[in-house]
């Protein structure tokens, strides 16, 4: 069994902003990208949380939490627009939101 | 022992976030997002962040998936249908992630310090020492955050308030 190094975790961490990634640019269904939009933010955690672990040093845990604050407001304000997108609009699929579209 | 779990809960946790982004209806991606959410949970638990696996499993797994599951319920969508998915973004977009997983793979591998080894079970992130240094060294970041999500709890009521 190989031994574990911070390395192994930043290359997971990669993997899953890189899942993410697709999920955004491929999806169509709102919901599905802001999830997508979580992941991302999951993987910035990983790398803050590996770091503090290799440094001993408590600061990147601090930093976590403030990601997660972050991704709080960011759901609770998604999916507000997201009600009031339906309400207006009927439709939860990003290629059928051309209001701004010249 | 250790090594054995890490590699467990990375590939469930890679699994299950392809598993998101593949599944058709919403409602099988945020149960896989909850699968992410508790594997990484279990991998921050070895790293001896135990306040962050606990908040991990609390926030996002508890109350940001409840917040996801109900919007899914209450615009109540269904399957997404895949028409005219764009060939360009397969031919094109699929390579050009995987470029860039690869580059960020190449500078990770330049610049990490390959023999450090994780300490498992060596190092443990006490819920006390993240307290002192939250409302010590990042008092000011801290005031500012609960701002931000002060601001976020008001615009979330607004969007989502009835027009009268």
């Amino acid at each position: 069994m190989p031994e574990i190094t911070t390395a192994h975790y930043v290359m997971l961490s990669a993997a899953l902003f890189s899942i993410g990634t697709i999920g955004v640019l491929t999806r169509r269904n709102v919901v599905i990208i802001l999830m997508s939009i979580e992941l991302i933010l999951n993987a910035v955690n990983i790398n803050l949380v590996a770091f503090s672990n290799q440094l001993m040093n408590m600061s990147g845990q601090a930093f976590a939490v403030f990601v997660i604050v972050d991704a709080a407001a960011e759901a609770a304000v998604g999916l507000g627009i997201i009600i009031a997108l339906f309400r207006n609009k009927e439709t939860v699929n990003a290629d059928e939101i051309d209001l701004m579209k010249w | 022992m250790y090594e054995a779990f890490f590699f467990l809960f990375a590939l469930a946790a890679v699994g299950f976030a392809v598993n998101l982004v593949l599944q058709n209806h919403p409602i099988h991606s945020a149960l896989s997002l909850i699968g992410v959410m508790a594997s990484l949970a279990s991998l921050y638990l070895m790293l001896g962040a135990e306040f962050i696996a606990a908040v991990q499993v609390i926030v996002y797994a508890g109350a940001i998936m409840v917040l996801f599951v109900f919007v899914i319920m209450l615009l109540n969508a269904g399957e997404e249908e895949r028409t005219n998915f764009s060939r360009l973004a397969g031919t094109l977009g699929v390579p050009l992630i995987l470029v860039l997983l690869a580059s960020i793979a190449s500078i990770v591998y330049r610049i990490a310090p390959s023999d450090e080894m994780v300490r498992f079970g060596d190092f443990h992130g006490r819920t006390a020492d993240i307290g002192r240094m939250l409302f010590r060294t990042y008092l000011l970041p801290f005031e500012i955050v609960s701002i931000l999500i002060l601001v976020a709890l008001v615009g979330a009521v607004v969007l989502a308030r009835k027009e009268s």
